[in-house]
């Protein structure tokens, strides 16, 4: 049966606003995604009927908010198909995770001279936290470069891999071209070499399936919010037998295990020690939801509807004269990048969002990649469940508007 | 025209207009025939950076008066740059140091200046502040 995107989009009411008296196209899920109505209406039953701290109190409520907590654990278990609730972090989004494993993996696994590998296509998010690391350590960042299609370049990544390699961190999906990275490929290319690998899949886990366990990765990270669910929350996932081996990265409550001023503190099991004071709980619960929202549809229909999208939409925009697409690459999540001709990204976006079009343009947070593309930015286009292609047809029309006016 | 002059005429030339296209025309157009930089200024010394757009400018001072030039990549914020330009150009230090620019709220231009925008204007009226604020101390020197 095909999708009913009718029945879809009355789930997000925001969907039906109008901005500047214009109905809103919101093509900006790279960002964030829109929320469905079971999010936002779980995150108030938490606090109207439920909240409480978790894991501390013996009492009611907090068991009822423990429980409904650590079932969300087992919800994301499920989800990426890790081996236990141990295996599965809640942290503030992919950025914390990051830079928890940037810190707590690099604090016991990487040394001077030890070597870190990540793309030029990465996300600031995965190339920032690895330059601290290097500095502070003495070891070395190396890039893998990428192909003009925005493919990585798998020969210059096997060339970089030596004795001094620790970690390969990159990209399930780039955030701006869509391009899927062939991480399989990559995870074995390390395991080969006992080499740790860090997948960062904040594009991705809204779009492809996740299996850690099939892919191998050491770590995989991603955030609750670009996937329908609420601000503020994401998951590391880390192989159980390296997260046990990290120490701990915040302190304070939750993650300890006795705390004593004459003797030596010690630390909670996984995934506690890992957790320190009160986490986001709500949003925690409410991430629940989403991933239900996404389950309920399944990944099959997903990918259907959002490659429909994809492209009828890269075939409408080419279509326009001037018009190139940055990430030609044929393996793609349903994102495009694109720059007009003669045009500044920002003219075409602050006119697009005078006719109510919700898109990011600009370097994504990925400048790097976006100098080795010669330009100063592009226009971003990023779809997710709801879209439709009627509102694709709506922001062609408004480009070729866009492309009078300004030209 | 005073300072207070230029931005009533400014008020009042966008209130002419029915719409947003109309106003942006209006802005692209101003962006279009601006007068800019050569090439010799679109330098570091006097880029002020933004994350979307750049922006350029250059100050300078003779008998009691200020004179800027800018220019940016975009030709929306190029637009805005001369509209701030024919406010602020022949005035003395004091009244810039004293202008809060709100005027860009009564003609509709208030989201190109939200820090969060990053188009590099609202640096540049830092930086234009800066400019009044260093002319001001020299001369009292």
């Amino acid at each position: 049966m095909s999708l009913d995107i009718n029945a879809i989009r009355s789930q997000f009411p925001i969907l039906e606003t109008q901005v500047r008296n214009k109905k809103l196209v919101y093509f900006d899920n790279g960002a964030t995604s829109q929320k469905p109505l079971r999010v936002i209406n779980r995150i108030s039953h938490y606090y109207l009927h439920e909240n409480s701290n978790v894991h501390r109190g013996v009492h009611f409520l907090s068991q009822l908010a423990t429980d409904a907590m650590e079932q969300a654990r087992e919800k994301l278990v499920s989800f990426v198909h890790a081996e236990s609730i141990e295996e599965i972090i809640f942290t503030k989004g992919t950025t914390e995770s990051i830079n928890l494993v940037a810190h707590s993996f690099g604090n016991r696994f990487v040394g001077a001279e030890d070597e870190i590998i990540i793309s030029e296509m990465e996300h600031h998010a995965n190339l920032v936290p690895w330059q601290f690391l290097c500095k502070d350590k003495g070891a070395k960042l190396r890039v893998i470069k990428t192909h003009d299609d925005g493919s990585l370049d798998l020969n210059h990544l096997q060339s970089l891999i030596g004795p001094k390699t620790r970690l390969i961190s990159i990209a399930h999906v780039s955030n701006v071209t869509g391009v899927i990275n062939p991480v399989e490929e990559v995870v074995k290319m390390a395991q080969d070499k006992g080499i740790f690998t860090l997948i960062d899949g904040a594009q991705a886990s809204s779009h492809l399936q996740i299996d850690v366990q099939k892919l191998g990765c050491t770590f995989y990270v991603f955030s609750a919010h670009k996937m329908y669910g609420p601000m503020g929350v994401g998951v590391l996932y880390g192989q159980k037998a390296i997260l046990e081996q990290m120490p701990p990265y915040q302190s304070g409550g939750e993650m300890i295990d006795r705390v004593c001023f004459s003797e030596e503190t010690t630390f909670n099991v996984l995934p506690f020690k890992f957790e320190a004071g009160t986490p986001m709980v709500p949003e925690i619960i409410a991430f629940a939801e989403a991933i239900d929202f996404i389950n309920e549809i399944g990944f099959e229909k997903i990918q259907q509807h959002e490659h429909e999208l994809l492209s009828y939409a890269t075939e409408k925009l080419l279509a326009i004269d001037g018009l190139k697409i940055i990430g030609t690459h044929a393996h793609k999540s349903a994102v495009i990048s694109f720059v007009l001709q003669g045009l500044h990204p920002y003219d075409v976006g602050s006119l697009l969002d005078q006719m109510g079009f919700a898109l990011r343009t600009g370097n994504h947070c990925a400048q790097p990649f976006i100098q080795r593309h010669g330009v100063s930015g592009t226009v971003r286009l990023s779809l997710a469940i709801y879209n439709t292609l009627e509102e694709v047809d709506l922001m062609v029309e408004a480009l070729k508007k866009v492309k009078n006016m300004l030209s | 025209m005073t300072l207070e002059q230029v931005k009533s005429e400014l008020i009042s030339e966008f209130e002419l207009f029915d719409d947003w296209m109309d106003r942006y025309n209006f802005i692209i157009d101003m962006g279009k025939e601006g007068a800019g930089l050569s090439e010799e200024f679109k330098t570091k010394q006097y880029l002020i950076s933004g994350c979307q757009s750049q922006v350029w400018l250059t100050a300078s001072y003779q008998q009691g008066s200020i004179q800027f030039k800018a220019d940016s990549d975009a030709i929306i914020t190029k637009g805005i740059v001369q509209l701030l330009l024919r406010v602020v150009n022949g005035r003395n230090p004091q009244e810039i140091i004293d202008e809060d620019f709100s005027f860009l709220d009564q003609i509709g231009l208030k989201e190109h200046l939200s820090p969060t925008r990053s188009n590099g204007l609202t640096s540049m009226i830092k930086q234009i502040k800066l400019y009044a604020l260093v002319f001001k101390t020299k001369e009292n020197l």
